[in-house]
């Protein structure tokens, strides 16, 4: 509609213009020609015609000029002149007849005001938006220790030449010659100028991007170099043992990992299937492990008298199945495989009492689960084994590392403390007692209660007695003995005693209660005693001698306030010194130096009153009275007080960094405003930083 | 392989002159150095002294003018030239080095309103009361030339103000309205009008390079962006505004110069209330410049002062003054950061240090580390009392100490008057306004 509103508004102009136009140019014509000759009838001199003068710039917006009503235009004239101009395309015509034939008003358009306003509006949206794109700059240079102008400083070092000199050229015909070539191959002209391709690497890699690149070679390069001093040192080792176990830990970690990618990367976990179907091919295909190599021809003579040997070829006979095993089967075997030996492992490398000896001894209520004995678990362990992992295990056995040995050793540690527990235990019968049936009053209870914790502490000096002297426990035939001896008794005792052990709620629960006898008298008295507040206070802190304190601080605070007797005797001085001698009564009194007395007190008078002297009236006029600006608390202004600054507490470096001016100028150097590469600087710094993070996250 | 080699910096261990003390390793065992507090106070309190001493910004006066200097120019390439226009229609161009003028043209009849130096440095433009644009040579005629303007623009009106572009030909002035020009052609590209008035000065942003600021006759602010037909915004304040200066490090920032006294700082796109009213002035302030770091700008007033604000600060750290200058008129920052260029009305241009107590020339390392130092203790200690007042302590003429203080009690006596009204008034009908937003009148879309 707007569209048709403008284009008849524009039409209308025109056509009353038109018609304005000649009309008054007739009229004015006419009366100009009547005046002219008016003149020319009075026979003077001949005026020059009438001056041009250019349109006036204030015109209305519509050019229309009705003046009178004869001169009123009416649309319908308008439109009767459009349809006699060829000139008007039938497209407006047809739309002009739309217009006549529809009824509606249509909408006055805006005032020029409110268009204008509208326009400043969003005008003005649209700056301030562009404008705030510099505020991480600006923010950013707020919060900079230290701010370098120019901010893009020329190069150091000779200019080019081609920039000292512009307006050189090249004159004799080989100059020029050379110069085409040159210019061919974009060849630099002058010597320190870089050709524009080098240029732009220049540009592209900065002095921060290298060493960002810098580090993490660096980084990539000691991370190598660790991995690979590592596996030179894992290589090194020797011991077969070593490298069986680690063997076996990385196919564990393997299979492991292989599970996972089943379940997140099914692809590559094909691939991975594909690849161990292959090594079963090959192995099927060769010879390895057919124990008919020499080597295995020499065990096979040997296997006669040679246990180890014998075991050495089934091995390889063993290894030599697994291979050629189809492959589900075979990983089903082998995860099965690995879940016992996990089992047994975890049997032997994490027995209970580790768990046990781990939490805290004298806790009373973690020292209710006895540890089962591994020999027991053992025996149930190696029931549901084939016969393979039965021999797996053996190898385990040979192969436990130090640390089983010395868990063992631990073992056998509890094992005897468990003997000496059950001696203590017929000593002080009432640990146990508390918990098992025959419970007494809930006094008793308590008492056995702390008795417990006490024993805890006597327990531990126990323990470490008993670590202390492991040899001597050893060497007794009576220590020794029971070691294995409360093997048998704890067997039948273990569940029983299990059971007392652990507080049972249903039995603390539903005891009896009986009631307690207290024997202090109430302290406080019913409200039927009433007594008022300052009673309350009188007697909540009866106990309290304020005013002996009172005089005792101030007493404090007089003899702090004296001036101390100055010592300055030098032993040894002017006579003999050494070990044992004291100096002389003499050159003590001599050398004792006493401050004439202070001036009195402000307080001595005042006897319910301590005014401290502390306080240097002189040195008040060079503090600071209230906290300044920046800081927020004393604390902070304080601190920032006592760091010092100079060399003489700093070193140089500190120095420097501590003292480095906030704004620094190039002497003679022009500072321009900032331009937008600024901007893109910004940009792409940060868009570094971000790299970087997702560099870090990834490592 | 990861080699690590050691490498120093000559100037870490090797002495500066051979009579120079040889490097001693020290100990810096706390204990060895007692009282750092105490050493570094009376340090810092001897080193704000000796700046107190030191200070003297005044550097030479340069005299030739036979009327008042209206307006300067800094050369956009040459730290060296400076070009002034004085009221008589004299503009002329100094070496700053020789304190000498090097070129006098007679530019217009009347005042020169405004002159600006292309930002290539060949040319420059100035505006006259004789309504009309002149362009320039930097270059002064050869011998037997004429002098001459490259182009002149016959205007319809007077031109009050002038500035131009940072990047491209395109200048714009301002009288009846703020006019854009192309350099090539003799009418403008744009015209601005909002509103019936006259504007006093147009400056076009440095940063956002197609902006525009101007300061109009009936108090108001006008921004404009030289793509767009129509202007941005304006603010209207108590009293008017003579010059505004955009911050040339940080894009949306510009500080006005009112009649009222006062410098206001306002983020272009928060005109509701100036981020920073800066006071100090006793008198109309006439003209302000940012220095080109963008951290601190100088303003010229009619109380025959300069001051130096912070652009954060309110109220100025320095007060430049002489006993024979007297309104001062224009005011430029070097672009090297270090001087201070005034026009005033007795015909003279003064050339001052931009901090006062500073060594000029090239110092040894010695010395840049014991003024960095010494600068860095008297931040430090800035607020004790004792410092802080040597710091503070200005000599002022007695007419403007006096005024100062006449401003101070006028100031107290409306605020203790606004707070009566307050206490005796329903809670509410009478709330506190900040100083920042009592003079804003309206900000109008």
């Amino acid at each position: 509609e707007t569209l048709d509103d403008d284009e008849v508004y524009g039409l209308n102009g025109a056509g009353e213009e038109e018609v304005s136009s000649e009309e008054d140019e007739e009229e004015n014509e006419r009366k100009h020609q009547k005046l002219l000759e008016a003149i020319s009838a009075l026979g003077g001199k001949k005026k020059s015609l009438g001056e041009r003068s250019e349109a006036a710039t204030h015109m209305s917006e519509f050019t229309v000029s009705a003046e009178g009503e004869a001169d009123r235009v009416q649309l319908s004239d308008l439109i009767g002149t459009v349809e006699t101009t060829p000139a008007v395309s039938a497209k407006s015509r047809k739309q002009l007849k739309d217009l006549q034939r529809s009824r509606r008003t249509v909408k006055c358009p805006l005032s020029k005001q409110e268009t204008q306003r509208i326009q400043r509006d969003l005008a003005f949206q649209k700056a301030a938006s562009e404008v705030s794109r510099w505020n991480s700059i600006i923010t950013q240079n707020r919060r900079a220790e230290q701010l370098l102008f120019p901010l893009n400083p020329e190069p150091s070092g000779p200019r080019p030449m081609e920039r000292v000199v512009t307006g050189w050229k090249a004159h004799t015909p080989l100059e020029q010659e050379i110069f085409a070539l040159l210019s061919a191959n974009k060849q630099p002209v002058h010597d320190p100028v870089l050709t524009p391709a080098e240029e732009a690497s220049v540009r592209a890699m900065s002095l921060e991007e290298a060493k960002i690149r810098r580090a993490e070679l660096q980084k990539a390069r000691a991370l190598q170099s660790y991995y690979e001093s590592k596996a030179h040192r894992e290589k090194k080792i020797k011991s077969k043992k070593y490298h069986r176990v680690q063997n076996k830990a990385k196919r564990k970690d393997h299979l492991k990992n292989f599970e996972e990618m089943v379940k997140t990367d099914p692809e590559a976990a094909l691939e991975e299937l594909r690849k161990l179907e292959l090594a079963r091919m090959q192995e099927r295909m060769s010879l390895k492990h057919q124990n008919s190599g020499k080597w295995a021809k020499s065990r096979a003579i040997m296997a006669k008298y040679d246990e180890g040997a014998r075991k050495a070829m089934q091995q390889q006979l063993e290894v030599n199945k697994e291979l050629t095993q189809k492959l589900v089967t075979s990983l089903k075997s082998e995860e099965e495989e690995e879940e016992d030996e996990e089992g047994a492992e975890d049997g032997e490398l994490l027995p209970d009492f580790v768990n046990v000896a781990e939490q805290d001894v004298s806790n009373p209520w973690m020292r209710g689960k006895l540890p089962k004995e591994p020999t027991e678990r053992k025996t149930s362990s190696t029931e549901g084994v084939t016969v393979v992992a039965a021999e797996e295990e053996e190898e385990e056995e040979e192969e436990e590392p130090e640390e089983e040995v010395l868990l063992r050793e631990l073992d056998s540690r509890r094992k005897r403390r468990e003997a000496q527990e059950s001696d203590t235990a017929a000593v002080v019968p009432q640990i146990f007692r508390g918990l098992t049936k025959d419970q007494k009053a809930p006094e008793a209870d308590f008492n056995e209660a702390s008795t417990q914790l006490e024993e805890g502490l006597i327990r531990i000096r126990s323990v470490e007695d008993a670590e202390g002297l492991p040899e001597e426990d050893a060497a007794e035939p009576p220590q020794a003995a029971p070691s294995e001896h409360p093997l048998s008794s704890e067997q039948q005792v273990g569940p029983s005693r299990k059971r007392k052990k652990g507080i049972e709620l249903m039995e603390v629960l539903t005891k009896e209660m009986k009631a307690i006898k207290v024997p202090l008298a109430p302290t406080i008295m019913d409200s039927e005693d009433q007594l008022d507040q300052r009673g309350l206070i009188k007697e909540a802190f009866a106990g309290d001698d304020v005013i002996s304190d009172f005089i005792r601080e101030k007493r404090k605070h007089e003899e702090a306030g004296k001036p101390k007797v100055v010592d300055l005797t030098l032993p040894g001085w002017g006579e003999w010194g050494g070990l044992g001698l004291k100096p002389t009564n003499r050159k003590r009194r001599r050398f004792r130096t006493k401050a004439p007395p202070p001036p009195p007190r402000r307080d001595q008078r005042l006897p319910s009153v301590i005014i401290s002297e502390k306080r240097n009236g002189a040195i008040g006029p060079h503090q600071v009275s209230s906290l300044p600006f920046p800081f927020e608390d004393h604390a902070q202004f304080e601190s920032c007080m006592r760091a010092p600054l100079g060399r003489t507490w700093n070193t140089e470096r500190t120095v420097k960094k501590v003292t480095k001016p906030r704004v620094l100028t190039r002497l003679g150097a022009i500072i321009e405003p900032m331009a937008e590469e600024e901007l893109l600087k910004d940009q792409k710094k940060n868009g570094h930083s971000h790299h970087d993070y997702f560099i870090k996250a990834q490592i | 392989m990861k080699v690590k080699v050691l490498s120093r910096n000559p100037d870490d261990y090797v002495r500066e002159t051979k009579l120079d003390i040889q490097r001693v390793p020290r100990n810096y065992d706390p204990s060895l150095h007692p009282f750092e507090v105490s050493r570094e106070y009376t340090r810092a309190l001897n080193a704000t002294k000796l700046e107190r001493v030191f200070a003297k910004p005044f550097l030479a006066s340069l005299d030739g003018h036979r009327d008042g200097v209206n307006c300067l120019a800094k050369h956009s390439t040459s730290l060296s030239t400076l070009l002034s226009g004085s009221c008589d229609g004299e503009v002329k161009v100094w070496n700053l080095t020789k304190h000498e003028c090097v070129r006098t043209l007679q530019a217009h009849e009347g005042f020169v309103r405004g002159i600006i130096v292309r930002y290539c440095g060949t040319s420059f433009f100035t505006v006259g009361d004789d309504k009309t644009i002149k362009q320039w040579k930097m270059e002064a005629p050869g011998y037997g030339e004429e002098e001459e303007p490259l182009n002149t623009i016959l205007g319809k009106t007077v031109f009050t103000g002038l500035d131009h572009h940072q990047k491209k030909g395109v200048f714009a002035t301002c009288g009846q309205q703020v006019d854009i020009w192309d350099e090539q052609r003799s009418s403008p590209i744009r015209s601005f009008t909002w509103g019936v008035d006259s504007f006093s000065s147009v400056r076009f942003n440095p940063v956002e390079t197609d902006l525009l600021g101007s300061c109009a006759s009936d108090r108001s602010i006008v921004l404009y962006d030289m793509r767009e037909s129509t202007p941005l915004k304006k603010v209207i304040m108590t009293m008017r505004t003579n010059t505004l200066c955009w911050n040339p490090m940080e894009a949306y920032y510009f500080t006005c110069a009112n009649e009222d006294y006062n410098l206001y700082t306002y983020d272009m796109r928060f005109l509701e209330k100036p981020i920073k009213v800066h006071m100090d002035h006793v008198s109309a302030v006439l003209d302000v410049d940012y220095s080109p770091t963008g951290q601190e700008f100088v303003s010229a007033s009619f109380d025959k002062t300069i001051r130096i604000f912070s652009k954060d600060g309110g109220h100025s750290r320095e007060v430049y003054h002489t006993k024979r200058m007297q309104h001062v008129i224009c005011i430029k920052w070097s672009a090297d950061n270090k001087y201070i260029l005034s026009g005033s009305d007795e015909m003279n241009i003064r050339l001052w240090k931009a901090n006062a107590a500073e060594k000029l020339g090239v110092l040894s390392p010695r010395e840049r580390q014991a003024t960095n130092y010494n600068q860095k203790l008297k931040e430090k200690f800035q607020h004790h009392p004792q410092i802080r007042r040597i710091a503070r302590h200005r000599h002022l003429p007695k007419s403007i100490f006096h005024q100062r203080n006449e401003l101070r009690v006028m100031k107290e006596a409306r605020q203790r008057k606004e707070r009566n009204v307050r206490k005796h008034s329903k809670p509410g009908s009478a709330p506190v306004v900040s100083e920042r937003e009592k003079n804003v009148v309206a900000v109008v879309k």
